[in-house]
């Protein structure tokens, strides 16, 4: 078992004619990822590299059973293709490019409400069931088959953190990044109640940045529900207020979504955090030693 | 992206948001001759990306086209601190000269994108001219708050309850009006934050937006051209100005180690273990996915202009990019550039080894790192040296 995906899901690249798409496509492919189409306006009819073509989602998933998407397309045209893949069904929309309009992710969010769809992202790194299935532009061979669940706002930190836990001998279930923009798809709860409910998930590590209030949040619902012990840390201890820190989301406005305030929420909902990015790994074995 | 007031007013304005009189002014002799031809009270505004300006003397009421030159003078040139702009504060160099309102009432009204629920929310409150902030933390009940559903944008029921609950009565319409001219503009242009602070009630009936704020989301800049145009340079930091042209993301601080990083979540990262190993970081620098050697090689230029700099943490962990290729790019930037000050490489990922190689053989003084701890350890050692 594992969160949101394994070696059964179908995935479709919407954009993979592109050259990150193609780019990507390609080694998650090489990792085992069921890759069955592609999707990308007039092109429909052709293939890359066997992986046949589709003008439209609702055609890519009527042929081949498409049940996940992973978006690479620009920005100006990213919101489109995630109304899109919710259209035609998909269930777990997944969306890498970095620099979508914050107004159309609004919108986008609202043509979500009470259909199925799952949206991951945008910016960010994507998902990645060690071992079985990989969807994104994560570096495969870092991760490693085990118990451990991993929910982050950013992307190679996710894979520093996936390093250190791999060398305290700690595998991971599944990764999840959620993306770094302040309007995004699902969050630090969604992802924590999935790794609840995973039998094959027992604890999670949880890494936060500034901006916004999904740490406070997560750590009030952790308090409240989590049953399988939490780790967290928070990225931006030194980040100057007023400035975006490379992601949209990384922002510490008005006084709100300091590094501190979040530890604190964190500490108060009993959940272990550390101050060094170099101790994550450290932190969930101690954690599990307990 | 942030804009001058007077540039948010004359956005604003043909959406329908009533604005005072007034023009821009760039000399204190510019200023009189507008004031002069306005005539009676005017009010002479600084023209800084920052707030608090009525406090640090930025604003000032004039009954003369003499005084206004006189007021003009005084504050053209002058740095203005602010609790917005740091300690370093801002120098103005133009001025929003405007007609002088008599003022009934200031209420505050201002438009947030509210991350928690992915909508736009108008916050308005009978207590104007004063920070916001301090309003909800003093008196939390005196913020009014409707949330937009952007399937039907703002609806004139939500502006009727907001306009009601602010005491407003003949100004219910007009209140109306101008909240959804505001709605309408905060979407067009694509804001991540717009605040009219104070909207004011005239003595004679009128509603009118004494000042206007407005950041702009800067994933929207490929759509708002006439937004970019806005870009005043003299309010940005010269470097962080230049890496963003390059497409690099850079911001500056106060230590003295610069950081390379790829990513945003990494470089803050690199930061804070700096500061926990007891040194300071100089900046914040993501090179992005893709650290190619052009990429690197302008990362460095960039860092090395800093002059406070007396070292540098390079911190890459290689994904899709093979380190071997990384290492190489370094190497060739710190030879082309002749970089001098410590140099401490951590690099992680695929091709570790052979990327560890290029550096040990390349001949520099480079100083290899295994993790991020270490990295960390090594360059503030070597700069406290």
């Amino acid at each position: 078992m594992s969160i949101l995906v394994d070696k059964n899901t179908k995935v479709l690249t919407q954009g993979i004619t592109g050259a990150t798409g193609q780019f990507h496509t390609r080694a998650c492919k090489e990792y085992g990822t069921k890759m069955v189409a592609g999707v990308t306006p007039g092109k429909g009819g052709t293939d890359f590299e066997g992986i046949p073509i589709f003008d439209t989602v609702a055609q890519a998933v009527a042929e081949t059973g498409a049940d996940t998407s992973v978006i690479y397309v620009p920005p100006p045209f990213t919101a489109d293709a995630m109304m899109e893949a919710a259209d035609a069904g998909i269930e777990l929309i997944i969306s890498i490019t970095e620099g979508v309009p914050v107004m159309d992710m609004v919108r986008v969010k609202r043509y979500l409400d009470g259909r199925r769809s799952r949206l991951l992202g945008p910016n960010c790194p994507g998902v990645i069931t060690p071992g079985e299935c990989k969807i994104g532009i994560m570096p495969g061979h870092i991760f490693k088959p085990g118990r451990i669940g991993v929910v982050s706002r950013s992307g190679t930190l996710t894979y520093e953190a996936v390093d250190q836990l791999t060398r305290v001998g700690l595998g991971q279930s599944t990764c999840v990044g959620i993306g770094g923009d302040p309007v995004h798809g699902i969050g630090f709860i969604d992802v924590l109640k999935l790794f609840n409910d995973d039998p094959a998930t027992e604890a999670v590590v949880m890494i936060g940045e500034i901006g916004g209030t999904d740490e406070e949040e997560a750590a009030a619902w952790v308090k409240a529900h989590m049953k399988k012990p939490v780790t967290a840390f928070i990225v931006g201890q030194t980040a100057p207020p007023g400035k975006r820190m490379g992601h949209a989301g990384a922002i510490i406005s008005g006084g709100k979504g300091t590094a501190q305030e979040k530890v604190a929420a964190l500490k108060a909902a009993g959940i272990r955090t550390t101050p060094s990015p170099a101790l994550i790994g450290q932190t969930m074995k101690e954690a599990l030693q307990r | 992206m942030n804009i001058h007031e007077h540039q948010a007013k004359e956005i604003l304005k043909p959406f329908g948001v009533p604005v005072p009189k007034g023009r821009v002014a760039n000399t204190a002799a510019e200023a009189g001759a507008i004031a002069r031809e306005m005539g009676g009270t005017v009010v002479v505004k600084a023209q800084i990306h920052a707030g608090g300006r009525g406090k640090a003397g930025g604003v000032k009421v004039v009954k003369s086209a003499e005084e206004a030159e006189k007021a003009a003078a005084a504050m053209l040139g002058k740095t203005l601190v602010t609790h917005q702009t740091g300690p370093q504060g801002r120098e103005v160099k133009r001025l929003l000269i405007e007609e002088g309102l008599p003022i009934a009432r200031e209420l505050y009204l201002g438009m947030v994108l509210d991350r928690a629920t992915g909508r736009v929310t108008v916050i308005a409150s009978t207590e104007g001219g004063v920070e916001i902030e301090e309003v909800a933390r003093k008196s939390p009940e005196k913020i009014l708050k409707e949330v937009i559903d952007p399937a039907v944008g703002l609806l004139p029921f939500q502006c009727r309850r907001l306009a009601y609950a602010l005491g407003l009565g003949r100004q219910v319409g007009p209140f109306t009006a101008l909240l959804q001219a505001l709605a309408r503009a905060f979407v067009e242009k694509d804001c991540s934050l717009a605040e009219i602070n104070p909207l004011v009630v005239t003595q004679d009936g009128r509603l009118l937006a004494l000042d206007a704020k407005i950041n702009i989301d800067n994933n929207a800049l490929f759509r708002r051209p006439e937004i970019e145009a806005l870009r005043d340079l003299n309010e940005e930091d010269p470097k962080e100005y230049e890496a963003s042209r390059l497409g690099l993301s850079y911001i500056s601080l106060d230590g003295n180690i610069g950081c390379m990083v790829n990513g945003a979540g990494l470089a803050m990262a690199t930061m804070d273990i700096i500061k926990l190993c007891g040194g300071e970081p100089a900046n914040f620098l993501d090179v992005g996915g893709g650290a190619t050697k052009e990429r690197v090689t302008e990362a460095f230029k960039i860092l090395l202009s800093d002059k406070r700099v007396k070292g540098v943490l390079v911190n890459i962990f290689g994904g899709i990019m093979r380190c071997d290729v990384i290492a190489q790019g370094v190497v060739d930037a710190a030879r082309e550039l002749g970089v001098t000050v410590p140099l401490v490489v951590r690099l992680q990922g695929t091709n570790v080894e052979q990327g560890r190689k290029i550096l040990a053989d390349s001949g520099l003084a480079i100083t290899p790192a295994d993790t991020i701890g270490d990295a960390a350890e090594k360059i503030v050692k070597a700069v406290n040296k």
